[in-house]
């Protein structure tokens, strides 16, 4: 299984070109809202023409701008969990389902097929019931039926849990990674919420403006993102120019600070990144006087901003977060930073 | 007492049928008036519901100049043995002109709030567009259509300028309910022209009725 997209779109003054291949894995595609995740998405099902590249699904070419194939979505094989989930509104729950059977044949099997899968998705209480009347996981549930049964070479979500509660989310995605983790094709996810991004995927592309910045494996991305705006997508708060000044070492005016890094630098660096949970008051590595200018209290955890001590006056201020576990008897008079937490970005 | 019940059989008979025209016509112009680029969907749509606003005696004026029985597609059809001018089904094609704006419009409406992820969604099924166009755009869209279908119907049914001036007044062969108020008014028949006007009232009463309910079902959902 494999699939393999690099396309480009032009829509306006909007330029997409995603490029990546995805194996039997669970993908994720992280961006903002606007980025050309779900466009992605459309120009593989095929409800979206690119202006011109190749899409390539097991050996199956979808879309190739030269050889002028261009598959329409229905022989694509491709499921497409909308974010709405794009219930038909007036068909039941258990008839929502069928329409992914209606290849088969066989009324008997259909029937069979269709009890079969909502046992296991634990939505057989619900089958008489209209979309409406359904809560947003059992919608979300009743689309993932209705698209399984189809059996789809490839499946694909968008914002899957977008439409959901905060306190259902985890539930949720919980839910469906435990569901998905027997399911022995690739799998995309489109996604603004890191955090969800970093619970889902194997693996994560960051797309920014239509431009793919890097597709890695999550752990690594999250650790190395390597580039400014990886960083920031991946909720680094502390970015800050930054030049070489040693093999470990580098300068960062604004703060003022020389830091060491466990990472060789680069002659090109640009930039450094400090997530704002890597600070410690306890830390001895890249340890510098800090002065707090602004708390705020969350239930689990202290927000706050600080400044080093020779910043520049114009600079903003460094986010700093940590648990209430550690809640101090007074504010630190100093911070420091393990050397592998300070992110190199080019 | 009025016994002659022919403009009543004719006006339901020219409605019925041109109804039944302007909903497949009126449905497939506002499917494919959707999927237009802007512009030529702007001209398509000034091209279309222009009937709705021209008096119908310039509508009557232009079928004349279409269907006379001495232009082209007037002889033509003649040849076919269909004579539209002074003939009821020239009524047909008068209140086909006229209601059509008014299919266009409403069905357009109603697919224009069409949720376009569903089609999209059925077509990564693998279900064909037919289908998703009957199954699911058509019965999520149903009650705008309804609405359409009910005040097509009715103005064909109350349509006057254009058919008399496409098939005029014959008592028993192209009279219809409106034309014969008018009628017998001119020939000073008072007690004809009030029988008539209560249908005519009855009959408007009815389809208003039709489309408030039917457009509070669909505030109300499902």
């Amino acid at each position: 299984m494999a699939l393999e997209v690099n396309v480009e779109k032009q829509a306006g003054s909007f330029h997409l070109h995603a490029s990546f291949t995805c194996e039997k894995e669970f993908l994720g595609l992280l961006g903002a809202s606007g980025s050309g995740k779900s466009m992605t998405l459309k120009c593989i099902a095929g409800i979206e023409k690119p202006d011109c590249g190749r899409i390539v699904l097991d050996g199956r070419v979808l879309f190739d701008s030269e050889q002028k194939i261009n598959l329409p979505p229905r022989q694509r094989r491709v499921g497409y969990l909308f974010q709405n989930y794009a219930l038909f509104p007036d068909m039941t729950a258990r008839q929502n389902i069928l329409c992914g059977l209606h290849a088969e044949k066989d009324r008997q099997k259909r029937e069979k097929r269709a009890d079969e899968i909502m046992e296991l998705l634990q939505i057989r209480d619900v089958a008489t019931l209209k979309p409406w009347q359904l809560s947003g996981g059992q919608a979300q549930r009743t689309a993932l039926g209705r698209i399984l049964v189809n059996e789809p070479e490839l499946l694909m979500l968008d914002e899957p849990f977008a439409a959901l509660d905060t306190h259902l989310r985890l539930k949720l995605q919980m839910e469906l990674k435990d569901l998905l983790s027997g399911y022995d094709r690739g799998i995309i996810m489109v996604t603004h919420d890191r955090d969800e991004a970093f619970r889902m995927c194997d693996r994560i592309g960051v797309i920014d403006q239509g431009q793919m910045l890097a597709v890695k494996e999550t752990r690594e991305l999250f650790a190395d993102p390597g580039s400014r705006a990886v960083a920031s997508i991946t909720g680094c708060k502390n970015i800050a120019y930054a030049r070489k000044t040693g093999k470990h070492e580098v300068f960062v005016p604004e703060w003022n600070v020389y830091l060491k890094t466990e990472k060789t630098v680069r002659d090109e660096l640009k930039a450094v990144g400090i997530r704002a949970h890597s600070f410690h008051p306890e830390e001895q590595e890249n340890r510098f006087s800090v002065t707090i200018v602004r708390e705020m209290e969350e239930p689990f955890e202290w927000v706050s901003e600080f400044v080093y001590e020779g910043q520049a006056p114009a600079s903003p201020a460094v986010w700093w977060r940590y648990s209430k576990a550690f809640r101090l008897s007074e504010q630190p008079g100093a911070l420091g930073v393990s050397t592998d937490e300070v992110l190199l970005l080019y | 007492m009025v016994t002659d019940l022919y403009p009543l059989y004719n006006s339901l008979r020219i409605a019925a049928i041109s109804c039944v025209i302007v909903f497949f016509t009126g449905i497939f112009a506002a499917y494919y008036a959707a999927r237009l680029p802007r512009v030529l969907k702007g001209i398509l749509d000034v091209i279309l519901t222009l009937p709705m606003v021209l008096p119908p005696t310039v509508c009557g004026y232009f079928l004349l100049l279409i269907f006379g029985a001495r232009r082209p597609v007037g002889m033509f059809l003649a040849d076919l043995g269909l004579k539209l001018v002074m003939n009821w089904p020239g009524g047909v094609a008068a209140a086909v002109v006229v209601a059509f704006p008014l299919m266009y419009r409403t069905a357009r409406g109603a697919f224009e709030s069409f949720d376009e992820n569903l089609a999209w969604s059925g077509q990564t099924l693998g279900l064909s567009n037919t289908w998703i166009f009957w199954h699911v755009r058509m019965r999520s869209c149903r009650q705008g259509i309804l609405a359409g279908t009910v005040l097509a119907f009715a103005r064909a049914l109350g349509e006057y300028g254009a058919t008399s001036m496409l098939i005029g007044y014959t008592p028993g062969r192209t009279a219809t309910v409106s034309t014969t108020v008018y009628q017998l008014w001119r020939t000073n028949d008072e007690q004809g022209a009030f029988f008539w006007v209560m249908v005519n009232l009855a009959i408007s009463a009815v389809v208003l009725l039709a489309v408030n309910l039917l457009e509070r079902r669909r505030k109300n959902g499902a």
